[in-house]
């Protein structure tokens, strides 16, 4: 074969993978990525005949701009980050956890069969320590059916606990319409919480809040420092691998995923008796499916995740400002959630990845890989785990 | 009790349309190895774009004098909803296929989008159009049930198979053509081995990257078909905020009980179609009716566990579904 044929067969773009990402460099395409967006999201605004820039001003403002919204904002944050926290740590095992809704839902109702009726009998404390022990309980029971199939028989745990989610709200509309519905109320609704049944509120907010905090710190200690969290991510990596390491691998998905329904199953409580103080048919403010995102664009990283969550919590509640203002429909939040993690989805690859154009063989650092420059250069380290491991799914 | 067999069926069929389309694009989708959880995302914007679409045809005509057309407008509505569906699914596609972002974020992500979509533009058209988005009678009608000379006078076959709109008859149509496309032809087989395994596919020549963008694409049109029936015949022709409210997850569901077959959809589709509408017709003592929406789902847990169990890869996801294929990643 001829050069020139050869020439021709190469591919006008090719992607060749980075061997060293730069955390700066990475950072500065995130960056663009999310202006990007927000040029996007800023021309929707403009063709709706708003100024993009005073709309996100006042996006900010109404999230951040007294302290009534920014108690708002904050209560819009917890059960998005502990949520984010007890799905990363399923994520890290590869374990793809979208059952985050029905946790939560069988974590509330769970707490509400204490909330509800033993309100009269047990002192408050007792009684919020049995909801939040409860409503744990049965978020880390719902977490650990689909775990228990899936490591015994491999069952997809992806549409199982996307299945489990609806069956919990099947549950909860079942309870409001029969069993817990309010006496004397015509309409389907469950009761009022009694006041003692409540969390305290600490400068404003329910000490969830402070609950959540901790259990980032907790999280980081548990991703990084800990048997368990090691053993997450050997068996995420390779479950072959764990399995010549001599890790137990069924154990660790059963205990993984219970402890991941359970910290859901807190949410739930947390909504149940520190903002809502009912269960309604949205209790979850679909944080499960929302804390999936947060999660992923955190990388699992705990602490990254209370920026995303922050920021999403900001604007969601800043749209609800921009509705009031400028009549812009609230749904707004969702379509700019979406054209933002749209891009930044996007952007991962491209600090993955490099573009190379035809004819031009990419420059490989001889002295900084010491590749010949003979291999390709996705073939340099053969030793460094697969960045596709982090990228595809179990 | 024929009559009230009739009625159950006749309102089956109608309900399950919807899940139908939803659930044979999602099929499409999945076995090319594309997990696309963004159904219902795909279904919203659907909904929106094909009721915007005939609602806009029909201003235009008022405006220059000329009469509106049902057929056109229903036309307008399939092509406009087909298009917004495939933009949706295009977004994935070149996040998943080329970007090589993860399938469940990506698709989640799409979900939240599309939901926002139809949401934002449901309500700013309404504002605009001063209160609600509404078609007129001349749309409504195009998807009134029909009337087949002849057939649709036949006693009980009449109602029960001849009387219903045109959407019903298009959802068959989608379904045995893709049987056969899937199963009869060269492409077919092309496209489940790129989805079974995209490895040995791609050795053999064929290119995954093209089978799964166009199986991804016409997939997530069917789907945005399946939203407008939503937005045109079960809330007859009103945006109402919201309207397609978990059909898609239950599209879903319905792919993992179809077993991947679209003709097996067809069946199950009147089945979840009919636990949906069975609370309004009968009434089973002791039997709460929020305990029926939970069958669908109930259900399909257990078909995904016996599947699993019996290791059947004949009624299994394809192998390569939820993956991402980087040929440099090949081992």
């Amino acid at each position: 074969m001829s050069l020139k044929r050869a020439e021709k067969k190469e591919p006008l773009i090719r992607m060749v993978k980075r061997d060293d990402v730069s955390p700066r460099r990475a950072w500065a395409y995130r960056g663009i990525a999310f202006v990007l967006a927000l040029i996007t999201g800023g021309l929707l605004i403009l063709a709706l005949g708003h100024n993009p820039l005073l709309v996100y001003r006042d996006m900010v403002v109404g999230a951040w701009g007294s302290p009534t919204v920014i108690r708002e904002t904050v209560k819009l944050t917890v059960p998005l980050l502990v949520t984010a926290l007890a799905l990363g740590l399923a994520f890290r095992m590869k374990f793809w956890n979208i059952g985050g809704e029905g946790q939560i839902m069988v974590g509330a109702i769970a707490a509400g069969a204490f909330g509800f009726f033993t309100a009269d009998i047990f002192p408050s404390p007792l009684l919020i320590t049995l909801m939040l022990a409860a409503g744990m309980l049965a978020g880390g029971i719902y977490g650990f059916i689909p775990a228990y199939f899936k490591a015994n028989w491999n069952t997809n745990e992806t549409l199982f606990t996307l299945m489990l989610n609806y069956v919990a709200l099947a549950l909860i509309k079942f309870l409001m319409n029969g069993p817990w519905k309010a006496s004397g109320s015509s309409f389907p609704k469950m009761p009022m919480l009694a006041p003692a049944a409540r969390l305290q509120q600490v400068l404003g907010v329910h000490w969830g809040w402070i609950l959540a905090l901790v259990l980032v710190v907790a999280a980081w200690f548990y991703f990084n420092k800990t048997k368990h969290g090691f053993e997450v991510s050997i068996v995420g990596n390779s479950r072959d691998t764990a399995r010549y390491a001599g890790i137990n691998v069924k154990r660790v998905i059963m205990r993984t995923m219970f402890i991941s329904g359970a910290l859901c199953g807190l949410v739930g409580v947390l909504q149940f008796a520190g903002t809502d103080y009912t269960i309604t048919e949205g209790i979850t403010g679909y944080v499960g499916f929302t804390a999936i995102i947060v999660a992923w664009l955190a990388k699992m990283n705990p602490y990254g995740m209370v920026v995303v969550s922050v920021f999403m919590a900001m604007l969601e509640r800043g749209s609800n400002t921009i509705h009031t203002i400028y009549k812009i429909p609230a749904s707004a939040s969702n379509l700019l959630i979406g054209i933002i993690f749209f891009f930044m989805l996007g952007c991962e690859f491209f600090i993955r990845y490099r573009i190379v154009f035809r004819g031009r063989t990419p420059a490989v650092p001889v002295e900084l890989t010491g590749n010949t420059g003979i291999m390709p250069a996705s073939a340099a380290s053969p030793f460094e785990l697969s960045e596709s491991e982090e990228a595809g799914n179990a | 009790m024929l009559d009230l067999a009739t009625t159950l069926t006749m309102a089956a069929v109608l309900a399950g349309t919807p899940l139908l389309l939803g659930a044979l694009g999602e099929i499409l989708t999945e076995r090319s190895g594309n997990l696309n959880l963004g159904v219902e995302g795909m279904m919203f914007m659907g909904a929106i774009t094909g009721l915007l679409g005939s609602f806009l045809y029909e201003q235009t005509m008022v405006s220059a004098g000329i009469e509106a057309v049902g057929f056109v407008s229903a036309l307008v509505a399939l092509v406009m909803s087909f298009a917004a569906g495939a933009f949706g699914a295009l977004l994935y596609g070149f996040l998943t296929i080329t970007l090589r972002a993860n399938q469940n974020v990506t698709g989640l992500v799409l979900t939240i989008f599309g939901t926002g979509f139809a949401n934002f533009f449901g309500e700013y058209a309404g504002l605009k159009a001063g209160g609600y988005v509404a078609v007129s009678s001349v749309t409504k009608s195009a998807f009134a049930p029909l009337h087949i000379p002849v057939l649709s006078d036949l006693p009980v076959l009449g109602p029960l198979l001849f009387e219903y709109n045109w959407m019903v008859y298009f959802a068959l149509v989608v379904a045995i053509v893709m049987a056969v496309f899937l199963f009869k032809t060269r492409f077919g087989l092309k496209l489940r081995s790129v989805g079974e395994d995209p490895a040995a596919a791609d050795a053999a020549g064929i290119s995954v990257s093209k089978y799964r963008y166009l199986a991804t694409i016409i997939g997530g049109g069917i789907c945005g078909t399946g939203g407008m029936y939503m937005s045109m015949v079960t809330t007859s022709g009103v945006w109402v905020h919201g309207c397609v409210a978990g059909y898609g997850w239950l599209a879903v569901a319905l792919v993992i009980f179809a077993t991947w077959s679209p003709v097996r959809g067809v069946l199950v589709a009147a089945i979840f179609g009919g636990l949906m509408i069975l609370r309004m017709y009968i009434s089973i003592p002791g039997l709460p009716i929020q305990i029926y929406e939970m069958l669908p789902y109930l259900a399909t847990i257990l078909v995904l566990i016996i599947t699993s169990v019996r290791q059947s890869r004949k009624h299994a996801m394809p192998a390569g579904t939820g993956l991402n294929y980087f040929r440099e990643d090949r081992e």
